[in-house]
């Protein structure tokens, strides 16, 4: 999908970070390789949210330092950092809620075009940006809801809007919180199939709770116990290691 | 954006249609005073549209935006006062003062969210309020009269005469109402209204939101501080109650009134509010009693205000 694809990995170094006593991150290193989709794993209140929020830009580590395809970003804001190639979803659906579908999309493909001080053209009679917003509507099956208001989205359709409008800036790399957050077993399986087939395309990084999706998809894993790694490496080991069982595995009975 | 026939859009045309019309309507009625309440009404509306640009579509609550109606004002008054009555240099003057100062007071409130924001630009705008308090050799609290209005250079175009400075009013509404609607549906407008709605997420597909909300409300300051020019030369006369905080808040209700997140809704919340303040203030001189819980019964059960009574959803069709 994007010329720039081969040389996406996420590269998170000795990350620290704490709010008041809490801290959230200690000494945290993870490296998410290009091909391949790493998912991030632990119990509520392991870090992970805010692993995200670190990588996208959104919180600033106290220390330690993230580097996106050879190049330092700790210091960049989020909107470079997706001027890069490496974007990210949320785990509150975070929508446009009063703009369509289409709308929805438009935005970030904009965006992507370049700067948007553009004040005479209507953007919805605009080819350049109309064109690739479709396309991608129907690539993620929402083509036949591009005139829906997005609030009035069932939750599932929702769900897979928030991961359009990532994928709508063509990122080379995607930062994924929670993508089946609410999600039913049927919807589910539809979308582990999408970001199965996404795999080709783009480096990928899966904060997920549902853990038959994450060994489903994932050719890394990495467990977080109050933003610490515990263990890290392919489901397999993964699933063996005692230790996460006990700390983990063990409470949702894998 | 489908073309249909709203009561929206027949309310926008009549509007303007009766705007257009005043000048003859009014002498026909034998009622002259009108051509001039209209004209008041026309340049609040163009205030009102300005920060309806920021406040409805941005969503940052100004509660300073009569500040340009007094920097516009002043240009046209402090130059006339020392006998440069040239519009040639007083537009200017008006139009790139508003623009510095809404770009220096946008970096530093630009920064804040919800009530910090609301409370920032009133406080900014109360400063230059009380510098034109202080300056006694521009009138004080007393205001400044103007001798002359802007002049323009050419027998043709002559300000002096009140049918021509009466259309100049309504051309610059329209055109206003213009640069709005492009403004909105542009790409531009895009982020604006995204920025509104949900400005984290803006931000995390690419767009650093900051710069856009602030030429949104540069833009927003010149549009005003050119209503600033037109009431400047209108009403003869400027004083710092122009850009007091209870200007700012009646620029407020106005757009509430008619609708914020509608194009035409300042327009029409212009008219009401003027024209009911008018009215009401000939029958009683308590008319605050009844006008207040009139604008609370409005925003309790109107909440998208008379244009979104009316049907307009311009946002989305």
């Amino acid at each position: 999908m994007t010329k720039d694809a081969r040389g996406a990995d996420l590269v998170a170094q000795g990350l620290n970070k704490s709010f008041g006593g809490l801290q959230a991150a200690t000494d945290l290193s993870v490296s998410a390789r290009r091909g391949e989709i790493h998912a991030v794993i632990g119990p509520n209140g392991a870090g992970k949210t805010t692993f995200v929020h670190m990588l996208s830009g959104f919180l600033r580590p106290d220390s330690g330092k993230i580097v996106f395809q050879g190049h330092d970003v700790t210091d960049l804001s989020p909107a470079a950092r997706v001027q890069r190639g490496l974007a990210r979803s949320f785990q509150i659906t975070s929508v446009f809620r009063e703009f369509t579908v289409l709308e929805n999309v438009i935005l970030p493909v904009q965006s992507r075009l370049g700067h948007s001080f553009r004040f005479w053209r209507p953007v919805l009679s605009d080819p350049t940006v109309l064109e690739p917003a479709r396309a991608l509507l129907e690539e993620v099956g929402l083509g036949d809801r591009a005139g829906v208001v997005a609030g009035h989205l069932a939750h599932g359709e929702q769900r897979q809007l928030e991961i359009a409008i990532a994928l709508a800036t063509k990122p080379s790399f995607l930062l994924l919180d929670e993508p089946m957050a609410g999600m039913g077993p049927d919807e589910n399986r539809a979308l582990i199939d999408f970001l199965g087939a996404l795999k080709t395309d783009h480096g990928m990084l899966l904060v997920e709770h549902d853990l038959d999706a994450v060994f489903a998809l994932a050719d890394r894993i990495t467990v977080l116990v109050y933003g610490r790694v515990m263990a890290s490496g392919r489901p397999a080991e993964i699933r063996k290691d005692a230790q996460v069982r006990d700390a983990y595995l063990g409470e949702t009975q894998v | 954006m489908t073309h249909r026939l709203t009561a929206a859009g027949a309310v926008t045309a009549s509007v303007l249609v009766l705007c257009a019309a005043v000048p003859y309507l009014a002498p026909a009625l034998d009622e002259p005073f009108y051509v001039i309440v209209f004209a008041r009404i026309m340049i609040w509306a163009i205030a009102a549209v300005s920060l309806n640009l920021i406040m409805g579509y941005g969503g940052m609550i100004s509660f300073g935006h009569a500040v340009y109606l007094g920097i516009g004002g002043y240009a046209v008054a402090i130059l006339g006062f020392h006998d440069i009555t040239s519009a040639w240099v007083q537009l200017p003057v008006a139009i790139g003062l508003s623009a510095v100062v809404a770009l220096v007071f946008g970096v530093i409130c630009l920064r804040t969210r919800g009530i910090y924001f609301i409370m920032i630009t009133l406080a900014l705008a109360q400063m230059v309020y009380f510098l034109g308090v202080s300056a006694e050799r521009y009138g004080s609290d007393d205001g400044l009269n103007i001798l002359w209005r802007s002049d323009f250079g050419t027998r043709h175009f002559d300000l002096e005469d009140s049918v021509v400075m009466y259309y100049t009013i309504f051309a610059v509404l329209l055109g206003c109402l213009l640069v709005k609607w492009r403004i909105v549906f542009s790409r531009f407008g895009m982020v604006l209204r995204a920025s509104r709605s949900n400005d984290t997420r803006v931000q995390a597909v690419g767009v650093p939101t900051f710069r856009y909300r602030l030429v949104a409300f540069v833009i927003a300051g010149v549009m005003c501080g050119l209503a600033g020019f037109l009431q400047a030369n209108l009403e003869r006369f400027v004083s710092p109650d122009m850009m007091n905080w209870h200007r700012s808040g009646e620029l407020i209700l106005m757009t509430v009134l008619g609708g914020t997140s509608t194009l035409f809704g300042p327009v029409v919340g212009a008219v009401i509010f003027l024209m009911l303040s008018e009215i009401l203030s000939t029958v009683t001189i308590h008319w605050h009693l009844v006008f207040g819980p009139f604008l609370v019964l409005v925003v309790l059960f109107a909440r998208g205000g008379v244009m979104g009574l009316l049907g307009s959803r311009d946002t989305h069709d």
